[in-house]
């Protein structure tokens, strides 16, 4: 919850005052002076949540307590439009779905026991408002953001990946948004020495003024090595580290420097954080030598609500007493006020609690890594948080009223009076082509188009190599990291979300998302074990954007529910929305899975001549939402393909039983594009082309040749068998009764792709189209 | 043998280099920047990564950590001394070796696998390949483009201080292709590309043969153990 990232924009950032000679508002100040008018409505507090302050106080709050509550009770921190739907991820549980989760929901993030006394820990969030105002420093702080939550549990990071929605491709801001979020990514993440495994890019005009960036990080750790943030132990100090505290990413504080408003005072201070990513390399190796040598009783990252978030939430998580001297905080800027301090948002800073006699060694570890830290004070009894600035008491508050019993909401809820009408105009009345002709043009025009279009272009700039256990990254469905290089065990992880979906039913499209996620991992050969959440929304006071969010959580939950995979922790973003406008549903699904042996991972293209293509699963006329749809049609309308999670679960288990027995070459999910784009990727990610028939599945399923081509039916996963296994293969899916059906053999003499009977693409014509869309619009991709 | 691996602020891929070393045979130790004490051991591996966070220029305040001074004397004496990428770009701040880097002539940051020639073999790191050969290994980075003045250029060209040309593709507007250069004496080694990358089936990266399956870079850190057995 510590995070760092979008709330509701409001005006307090555009106004900036500054008074001569500003004295700050103390407790005794508070007391004395109970009808002092407050800016609480500019620091996006409204005046029930101001008045309920004031009954929790018994006074008025001074100027850093308001600071303090309008920030940890932001949208953003105190989750008070989601929270009542959110709790169903932890009451929709079986037994288990609890059994390898080490550490839940509520902490920095979630952590799972992957066997072996090794555990992983996974978290994605989004950095989306700021990515937009200033695309590089955005996206590249994103990163910063979710990897300082990672080391907070006691993790090393390991890698990341990104999901990220541009607006149209071809609309004027969108290659300055491009640029300087894949530009930020790849600065501060490359720097870090992480790699970037995976993620997704779409462009679509309902993201064009609200991109989204939610970054995704992954930490391993052994079991003894967790821990958890939380203050606890009287005496023990109280200890902020990394880089200074400056005057970056303070929303509103400056409002409060005094009680009257002028326009124009002496300093502007961007509300966006600026990252350094070396100061951030730095602070990872000393967290974990921190941890290694036992020095900490445990880690809080600083991100939004900087130290009053920290503070509050230590507090909250311990003993619940603290006490802070704000004078010891070292400064980039000395002229910041009180206020401004525990608000600013300040990269790269690291809060500890540290035992007295445990001090000189931490301070000599600190200091070997170069880092600055002082000590601010220490933990307490008294169950409250007490701050004090020059020597006077400016915050004296019950650390939980502000980290954890913030405003919960009942938001209205309206069923959208345009849905019936948008589900009511399906795909399936489009005209679907017959000739091959038409076919073969449909199926180019699919493989170029912006979101079916190779992403080279942006994962070209991200290091894959570094750490030097990577197993599998993009093009493959889902990305792969060794974990322990004794044995192979390993972990690979997935992200799924398709917007459109989610718009014709964001219930069902979050139960698709979860199931393309979940069928990702499992076609590596991984067991799928864990999911993170990242729920991109439009304003939670829209009814009808609230009543989109209950069911796209509804259906998740439910969804984790029925896969008996838990749901360990993730991030809510309202307010993506431009006027009345919202984006569409974007609820981001993380699945991740393990697996043994990363030398039995499955990649998603064919390698050898020769080998039996089978398709598992049936295809039936499911178009609405489709690539198909949008990209030959414009269309958007119907409703999203049907899922079966049952069947993803069999399936899953037999890619599984086929990679651990090593009777599947490849496996490749069928998703966005249908066929025709699984095929035309397989072929691509090593050259090896491949003759395919569709008779069987036309006969079987009852379809025509358009819909078997470009139909998105789920549970459906092209796989690749060496002829030597061919009958143990046949006999596992069999066994489980799941539908395969032989569709064609690989041929790498051919060079092309041959759908016999309707049309034949070179694989070079394949590549070209596939590859050029991206640098038409963005600049050439280095080395092509 | 023991071959030291130098960790500075911002390394990134020095426990890849102590693995690569592993991998061939050797006892990888890894040494400190703010340390005079090389351990004792009998090759230097500068790694990659960000020191300092490329500020003011890339491998340009590492060039003075304290360990360096030591290093340099070592390299003078004929330790073999390979620098990747950032350790590349600390050797030709140090003057270890001619040249020096600048931002990539596209100003992104670039990561592909890359095809190399070895120009020479001759070299306490490169003796294991042949002169011609071609060899696969990642490559990545921001500030990668190899320059040096003419004269120097004609010099390195003419005495065969080329050690590695890009091949196929310049990826970062290098003069001349070059990938990676050597000192006169041959014991020093830098260049952009990183070969321990390309050190362990199922992790470097793509042949013909099989998925992550390349290993060019192997020979480098075998090329040292062998010869020093062979003294």
């Amino acid at each position: 919850m510590t995070d760092q990232t979008d709330r509701a924009p409001h005006d307090a950032e555009m106004i900036d005052v500054r008074p001569e000679g500003h004295v700050p508002d103390t407790v005794a100040n508070a007391a004395a002076t109970p009808d002092r008018e407050q800016p609480y409505g500019a620091l996006g507090l409204k005046a029930d949540e101001y008045a309920k302050i004031r009954e929790i106080l018994g006074r008025r709050p001074t100027s850093g307590e308001l600071a303090m509550y309008s920030v940890m009770w932001s949208e953003h921190c105190s989750y008070k439009s989601s929270k009542i739907y959110l709790r169903q991820f932890g009451q929709k549980v079986s037994p288990a779905m609890k059994k390898n989760l080490m550490v839940g929901m509520g902490e920095n993030a979630g952590v799972v026991d992957v066997g072996g006394g090794w555990a992983v820990t996974f978290k994605v969030e989004s950095h989306n408002h700021p990515s937009y105002i200033e695309p590089f420093q955005g996206a590249a702080t994103g990163v910063g953001g979710i990897v300082r939550d990672i080391i907070s549990m006691g993790a090393r990071p390991v890698a990341v990946m990104d999901q990220l929605r541009f607006g149209d491709i071809d609309a004027p801001d969108t290659a300055r948004v491009v640029d300087g979020v894949v530009g930020g990514i790849s600065f501060y993440a490359n720097c870090l020495g992480l790699p970037n495994i995976g993620g997704e890019t779409y462009f679509d005009a309902v993201y064009q003024g609200n991109p989204l960036v939610n970054a995704l990080a992954v930490g391993v750790l052994r079991h003894e090595d967790l821990h958890l943030a939380n203050a606890r132990g009287v005496g023990n100090k109280v200890v902020l580290f990394g880089a200074r505290t400056g005057g970056d990413g303070i929303g509103g504080a400056s409002i409060l420097a005094s009680d009257t408003f002028s326009s124009g005072g002496p300093t502007k201070r961007p509300a966006v954080q600026v990252g350094d990513p070396f100061a951030e390399k730095v602070l990872i190796e000393c967290c974990l030598e921190l941890f290694r040598d036992e020095l900490v009783e445990g880690i809080q990252d600083l991100g939004a609500a900087g130290i009053s978030c920290a503070t509050s939430e230590l507090a909250s998580n311990g003993d619940g007493g603290m006490f802070i001297e704000l004078d010891n905080v070292l400064l980039r800027d000395p002229s910041l006020t009180a206020e401004e301090i525990l608000m600013s948002e300040s990269q790269e800073r690291m809060m500890a609690v540290v035992r007295p006699e445990k001090l000189d060694a931490f301070l000599a570890v600190v200091a070997k890594w170069d880092v600055e830290t002082s000590v601010l004070g220490e933990v307490t009894d008294t169950g409250r948080l007490v701050i004090n600035w020059h020597g006077e008491e400016i915050v004296n508050v019950e650390p939980r009223t502000v980290a954890v019993d913030g405003p919960v909401y009942e938001r209205p809820v309206a069923y959208p009076s345009w849905i019936d009408a948008l589900q009511a105009d399906s795909a399936s009345s489009l005209p679907r082509p017959t000739g091959n002709a038409v076919l073969r043009e449909q199926f180019l025009e699919l493989l170029g188009s912006p979101n079916l279009a190779d992403k080279s272009w942006v994962t070209n700039q991200y290091d894959t190599y570094v750490l030097g256990n990577t197993a599998l990254s993009f093009p493959d469905d889902g990305g792969m990291i060794r974990v322990d290089e004794e044995t192979g065990l390993g972990f690979a992880i997935a992200t799924d979300a398709n917007g459109r979906y989610c718009q014709l039913d964001p219930k069902q499209g979050a139960r698709l998302a979860l199931a393309e996620a979940y069928r990702n991992v499992a076609v590596t050969g991984a067991v799928p074990a864990a999911v993170t959440d990242c729920l991109n929304f439009g304003s939670p006071e829209d009814p009808e954007v609230m009543w989109q969010f209950s069911q796209a959580v509804e259906g998740l939950a439910d969804g984790c529910l029925e896969l008996e995979i838990p749901v360990t922790g993730g991030n809510v973003s309202f307010y993506n929305q431009t006027g009345t406008r919202p984006i569409h549903p974007t609820p981001v699904v993380g699945v991740l899975g393990v697996i043994d042996d990363v030398a039995k991972r499955i990649p998603s293209g064919w390698q050898d001549e020769g080998d039996n293509i089978y398709l598992l699963g049936t295809t039936s006329l499911e178009l609405d939402g489709s690539a198909w749809a949008g990209v030959v049609h414009d269309h958007l309308g119907g409703r999203p393909p049907a899922v079966d999670l049952a069947a993803e679960a069999q399936l899953a288990q037999l890619l599984h039983a086929g990679g651990d027995q090593s009777l599947i070459a490849a496996a490749h999910d069928l998703s966005d594009g249908g066929l025709a784009q699984a095929l035309a990727e397989a072929v691509m990610r090593f050259g090896v082309g491949a003759r395919v028939w569709l008779g069987e599945v036309l006969e079987r399923d009852g379809i025509d040749v358009a819909t078997a081509l470009f139909s998105e039916s789920t549970g459906r996963v092209i796989v690749s068998v060496p002829r030597e296994d061919d009958v143990r293969f046949r006999g596992l899916c069999e066994g489980r009764g799941y539908p395969v059906a032989r569709i064609g053999v690989t041929d790498a003499q051919s060079g092309s792709l041959e759908v016999q009977d309707v049309f034949t693409v070179s694989v070079d014509e394949l590549r070209s189209t596939h590859r050029g869309t991206l640098p038409a619009r963005f600049g050439a991709t280095i080395g092509e | 043998m023991r071959v030291g691996v130098v960790t500075f602020p911002g390394s990134l891929d020095d426990r890849d280099a102590q693995r690569a070393v592993r991998l061939a045979g050797g006892e990888p130790v890894a040494l400190w920047h703010g340390d005079h004490d090389l351990k004792g051991v009998e090759a230097i591996i500068l790694p990659g990564g960000f020191s300092y966070g490329d500020y003011l220029r890339a491998g340009a305040i590492a060039s003075f950590s304290p360990i360096m001074a030591d290093v340099v004397d070592a390299a003078n004496a004929g330790m073999p001394v390979l620098g990747i990428c950032n350790g590349f770009q600390m050797l030709a701040e140090a003057r270890l070796i001619p040249g020096a880097h600048t931002r990539n002539a596209h100003q992104q940051f670039i990561r592909r696998d890359q095809r190399l020639v070895v120009e020479n073999a001759r070299t306490d790191w490169t003796n294991g390949f042949t002169e011609g050969q071609e060899i696969t290994i990642p490559l990545k980075n921001a500030d990668g483009r190899f320059i040096a003045d003419a004269e120097t250029v004609k010099r390195i060209e003419g005495e065969g201080q080329v050690a590695f040309r890009y091949v196929g593709v310049n990826p970062n507007g290098s003069m001349d292709d070059i990938a990676g250069v050597t000192n006169a004496r041959g014991n020093v080694v830098g260049l952009m590309p990183h070969p321990e990358h390309a050190v362990e089936e199922g992790f470097g990266p793509d042949t013909p043969a099989a998925m992550s399956s390349g290993v060019d870079g192997l020979t480098f850190f075998t090329s040292v153990l062998e010869r020093a057995l062979a003294k």
